[in-house]
């Protein structure tokens, strides 16, 4: 083991990533334009909720793992804590985005046919609580059923919880990232010890807010159903999609050169949260359907009736099989846990698995099922997501250049990280 | 010939009994084994001991465990008594993932404690097989098999000079059983 590393190293954030990156927002941007020229605007703007829901997700993750590390006051992870730091920067631009999409989405309308055969306006997102004249009692578009869920889900109450939850997360995620650079300058336990009473005040926060922001955001696009198990589903989807992207990016620049210091050992640990939590994730997802399953009442089977359509059969197993069964049989094994290779690979799948997964919440709901289950996912679908792909990498890179070191060298447990054996 | 059956190097400090490792190993004494009243980092490769296969029997185990309360489950409500629950299909299987599920982890943590026992001869009621007690309170031991590692002396002073506080020549492997 090398005893003597340089952390006065900045992160440089140039050549090929940044080309690709680059590249893949103009990818993005295409597809994007290119679904609102050809007449799949509604489709464009689920995917474009779609990939700012992750994108903001993957953000929030890192916000939430800097959180759990100081508040378990764990030491393994110190010495790449960097990274998570830097997503926790960039989830301004994505909660920009998000709340951009989502307005625009439900301020927008087209005309559509709806379910009973007649034209009707409604918006692009959120058709089924936004649309115009669902609350009002002499209007044809009148739901009693979302009417009486108006005084929760309206327009006003759900920007304001957006701009909240978002907001606050925003802050302490760029509290947490202050505190550790002010700790490089200052040393001791001062900066420390705040991190950790700031930490467990966002999760307390971010405990009770995410599942509220999760049926806000994707649950209430079909508002006439519900499942309480749905925030913690949704928790569960960005923990490991957050990980993967972490573990991801920890891989990809030890690569290039640099976090040399991060061992194999790092690699176990990260590879079993990501382990554990995507049995969590299955557990969580699987209590969700058998419940609905086994009480078998028509107005919550809906919603599983929507995603069994043979357009969308296929993608539902495929989803179980890539998000469980894939990590339960590739990662059990400690040895595969520390195999960069395998582990950068089970990343890229975990990654692509849980883009689906959002894809299974979304679409059955909003576009619905257009021909067959394999032009479900076509180039709009593909494009959006490597263009936000190209977005993610270019931000949260650009924040990672933006510390004077890839470690926090006066963090207290740094030695702890730097010859963490398991 | 001595009656020594094993000669137990006992330390106050984990680093001189690592030391003590190290000397021996520079000169060819095999190690029988350590013994140690808290896990030590890094010991396990130094004594190359191989990685648990534990592991293993932990799957087998749960594999078998979901299998059989599978098998069961089937037997009982699609095969010998069908029961209409709610109209849903006599093999209705996501209704039988749960208990297939908390079978595969009590029989995986069954399998793998009972597993564990017979391997390490632990039991509850059988006399635990020590060879010096004090490694379960405060003290870092070497033992090393006296037969074939001649001479004894030679090794008694390799572990004198690593820091052993004592040096024992035991006639009998484990002590608990007086």
């Amino acid at each position: 083991m090398k005893t003597h590393n340089n952390f006065d190293g900045q992160y440089e954030f140039v050549g090929k990533a940044k080309t690709w990156s680059l590249i893949c927002i103009v990818i993005g941007l295409v597809a994007i334009l290119g679904g609102f020229a050809l007449g799949q605007a509604e489709r464009t703007f689920a995917n474009l909720l779609l990939m700012t829901y992750y994108f903001a997700a993957v953000c929030m993750c890192g916000i939430f793992f800097c959180a759990v590390q100081y508040a378990a006051q764990a030491g393994w992870s110190a010495s790449m804590i960097r990274i998570p730091q830097a997503f926790g920067k960039v989830l301004p631009i994505a909660a920009v985005t998000l709340i951009l999409v989502v307005i625009a989405g439900f301020s927008l309308t087209h005309t559509v046919t709806n379910e009973e055969g007649k034209q009707v306006v409604a918006p692009y997102l959120y058709k089924i609580w936004a649309a115009v004249g669902v609350t009002d009692p002499h209007s044809e578009n009148y739901n009693a059923i979302i009417a009486g869920k108006a005084g929760y889900m309206n327009k006003v109450g759900f920007v304001i919880r957006l701009i909240c939850f978002l907001g606050s997360y925003c802050i302490f995620g760029r509290l947490l990232a202050k505190y550790s650079e002010a700790e490089d300058d200052l040393g001791g336990m001062f900066y420390y010890k705040k991190s950790f009473n700031m930490s467990c005040l966002f999760l307390v926060i971010f405990g009770f807010t995410t599942p509220i922001y999760a049926f806000d955001t994707i649950m209430s696009l079909e508002a006439e159903w519900f499942s309480t198990m749905f925030g913690w589903y949704n928790f569960a989807a960005m923990w490991v999609s957050g990980l993967s992207v972490i573990t991801l990016t920890l891989i990809r620049l030890k690569r290039i050169g640099y976090f040399e210091w991060v061992s194999e050992d790092h690699m176990h640990s990260l590879t079993k949260f990501i382990f554990g939590f995507s049995i969590f994730w299955t557990y969580v997802w699987f209590a969700q359907f058998l419940l609905i399953y086994y009480a078998n009442m028509p107005e919550e089977t809906v919603y599983f009736f929507k995603r069994w359509e043979p357009e969308f059969k296929p993608w539902f197993w495929i989803n179980i099989v890539v998000n469980f069964l894939t990590p339960l049989l590739v990662l059990m094994s400690r040895d595969s846990k520390r195999i960069y290779r395998t582990v950068e690979i089970m990343c890229i799948i975990l990654i692509v698995g849980h883009w689906l997964d959002y894809f299974m919440m979304i679409m059955p709901g909003t576009v619905g099922p257009t021909s067959s289950w394999l032009t479900e996912i076509g180039p709009i679908e593909i494009g959006v997501f490597v263009g936000f792909g190209g977005l993610f990498t270019f931000t949260a890179m650009t924040a990672l250049t933006k510390f004077k070191s890839l470690v926090p060298k006066k963090h207290p447990f740094l030695q702890e990280s730097l010859h963490h054996h398991i | 010939m001595s009656s020594t059956k094993y000669i137990l190097g006992v330390f106050d400090d984990p680093d001189e009994m690592m030391h003590g490792i190290d000397k021996l190993q520079k000169n060819s004494v095999p190690i029988y084994d350590v013994y140690t009243p808290m896990p030590i980092h890094g010991i396990e490769a130094k004594l190359n001991i191989k990685d648990s296969r534990l592991g293993y029997a932990a799957f087998m185990f749960g594999c078998l465990g979901g299998t059989i309360m599978f098998s069961m489950v089937y037997y009982m409500l699609v095969h010998d008594w069908p029961i209409n629950i709610g109209g849903k299909n006599f093999f209705a299987i996501p209704d039988f993932i749960p208990v297939t599920f908390e079978w595969t982890v009590l029989w995986t943590s069954f399998g793998m404690t009972f597993t564990f026992f017979f391997a390490s001869h632990l039991f509850p009621g059988r006399t635990p097989r020590v060879m010096d007690l004090r490694a379960t309170d405060d003290k870092f031991v070497i033992a090393i098999n006296a037969k074939g590692n001649i001479p004894h002396e030679d090794i008694t002073n390799l572990l004198k000079e690593a820091g052993a506080t004592e040096v024992k020549h035991n006639d009998r492997k484990y002590v608990s059983y007086e």
